[in-house]
């Protein structure tokens, strides 16, 4: 089932905003064919009436009261910012989000 | 004099409560420990300073966040992030008087069995420093084996608590998913992730249990235990039902020493008086590891998204606009097993792909469960060894992600159903020690603290790693 291309990692690299050196490229890209390969393995299985399961407790819908609690003061918040100005989280300008 | 290596943690309370030695006293053999023997063996990525106190001291999986002590999930991108609050395991950990020690080496984002992707080095195994200590909590169990720390907590997604535990020699639980808060800790796959205790032995690790678990408003997934944790006392195992699923103890992978000294714990629960019986979970461990490395990656490339340069964490300089800040940031920041993982699980979550690998495989952890289910209709618990090997040989797995991935065969399957597991040491091979894995059904924990105590008593394991004695 699995066979990516060359167009293809890059193409995943991108939507996971990694950009890949070209060494990478090619390391990553016959590990990942390997690694689907093996994993692909659970299509063997005829599955079809059997329902996924997204969480391994019956957890449904867990309610808090909104109460309004202290959050963490600006200062603490930007205390990890690579760049800062003023109270804000500086980045680079442009480019898309 | 402490003797670091043999001193457990209900030992160490008693002779705090009895004022036999004091809060420093213990702080400080446990910082001698760690200054004669953490140079070879690399367990800690950050060793704290005394701040007082008359608790216990703990050693901490570097994935658990701790106010004002960096916090860096064995990885770059984190290298000098600091926390300004504490997950609730550690408040909890706090509320005990228990003092931080340190942060433990782990696979970068818990991502590994060997702790080699650890951005930061690899830790040694104490038994022997040519071999790896098992991972991703490596450090953690590295460090209660060598007595740099009496208990650790770590933390499991597939195997990461059982794992190195069943590689370092000492006991190890993966709680029932919900039972312990992951609020404060680095997220990897949040379906599996659990915080859960390490420790020398099985009163210990059950006592550390006490302390962490319970309901927390702040993680909406945890749970009110539906019973409190018993300390286990009865060293006989009558009226317990054991079950040895065959495809976890037959399986091609598994060593013949380690086989070995599984069946001679198995013969041990028939004389302490449980009744033991065969059974088959065809589909656990043939399909378990696939299913596992579509499910986690998928979740760990959600998680991994907020590593982006910007609010905390490594920045690369070179990004002369944002998407190439964060392409670039992203690529500088993390290891090669990330990587890895975020491009896998990226794919199988992108678009005319999703239904063929995440969907199918949320279908298996379906079928994972209800085999368990199954087989808990006939047995209260069932008995495997936790790792297929004894501890390999560092670099000898590291080239061949598939090789190393397959560590995780046996401590999996049952990951994937949200079932508790414990492992204890029931011997060596090799000299180096096996690891046996019990599972039992959710919110078990007590039936198999009970199981572990009377093995491990009936078994006498010498927890000290031989070149240490």
């Amino acid at each position: 089932m699995a066979n990516i291309d060359r167009d293809q990692v890059l193409h995943v690299a991108r939507l996971a905003r990694l950009e890949l050196r070209e060494e990478e490229v090619e390391r990553l890209g016959a590990q990942l064919n390997d690694i689907l390969a093996a994993v692909s393995k659970v299509s063997e299985l005829d599955l079809s009436d059997v329902p996924p399961t997204s969480h391994p407790l019956d957890v449904v819908n867990v309610w808090a009261e909104d109460e309004p609690r202290p959050c963490l003061p600006v200062e603490e918040a930007l205390a990890n910012a690579p760049e800062r100005e003023g109270n804000y989280f500086k980045v680079p300008p442009g480019g898309p989000a | 004099m402490i003797d670091t290596l043999r001193l457990t943690a209900e030992e160490a309370a008693r002779l705090l409560r009895e004022k036999e030695v004091s809060g420093a006293e213990l702080y400080a053999a446990y910082r001698a420990a760690i200054d004669e023997r953490d140079p070879e063996l690399h367990a800690y990525l950050h060793v704290c300073e005394d701040e007082g106190g008359e608790g216990i001291p703990i050693a901490i999986k570097d994935v658990i966040g701790t106010r004002g002590i960096p916090t860096t999930a064995g990885s770059k991108i984190l290298e000098n992030y600091v926390p300004v609050y504490d997950a609730t395991v550690i408040e909890r950990c706090k509320a005990h008087g228990l003092r931080v020690l340190g942060k433990t080496n782990t696979d970068e984002f818990a991502m590994g069995s060997s702790t080699e992707n650890s951005a930061y080095g690899p830790t040694k195994n104490p038994w022997d420093p040519t071999r790896v200590p098992g991972g991703s909590g490596g450090g953690s169990a590295a460090a209660v084996s060598a007595g740099l720390a009496p208990w650790a907590l770590g933390s499991d997604t597939g195997g990461s608590i059982k794992q190195p535990s069943a590689l370092c020699g000492n006991v190890g639980l993966r709680p029932t998913y919900g039972t312990v808060s992951r609020y404060g800790a680095v997220a990897f796959a949040s379906s599996l992730d659990q915080i859960g205790p390490v420790a020398r032995n099985v009163r210990d690790c059950a006592y550390l249990y006490s302390i962490i678990a319970g309901r927390d408003p702040a993680d909406s997934t945890t749970v009110e235990l539906p019973e409190p944790v018993a300390l286990p006392e009865g060293e006989d195992m009558k009226g317990l039902r054991v079950g040895v699923p065959r495809e976890f103890n037959e399986h091609e992978a598994i060593e013949p020493g380690v086989r070995d000294a599984v069946q001679r714990a198995i013969e041990l629960c028939r004389e302490l008086g449980a009744e033991v019986g065969d059974c088959s979970l065809p589909s656990s461990v043939e399909y378990g590891l696939p299913c596992y490395y579509l499910i986690a990656p998928a979740e760990a490339s959600s998680n991994l998204a907020r590593y982006d340069g910007v609010r905390y964490g490594y920045r690369s300089a070179n990004g002369r606009d944002r998407l190439e800040m964060y392409e670039r940031t992203r690529d500088e920041g993390f290891g090669e097993e990330p990587k890895r993982r975020i491009m896998i699980g990226t794919y199988a979550l992108s678009a005319g792909y999703y239904d063929a690998y995440y969907g199918q495989a949320q279908k298996v952890r379906t079928v994972l469960a209800r085999e368990h289910a199954q087989a808990f209709e006939r047995f209260d618990v069932l008995i495997s060894p936790t790792s297929p090997s004894v501890a390999f040989e560092l670099g000898s797995r590291s080239q061949n992600p598939l090789a190393m991935y397959l560590s995780d065969l046996l401590t999996i399957p049952s990951c994937m159903a949200g079932l508790p597991g414990l492992n204890i040491p029931c011997g060596l091979s090799e000299g180096l020690p096996v690891g046996l894995q019990l599972i039992g059904p959710q919110f078990s924990e007590n039936v198999l603290f009970r199981v572990g105590y009377a093995l491990e008593t009936a078994i006498g394991f010498d927890a000290v790693p031989t070149r240490l004695r």
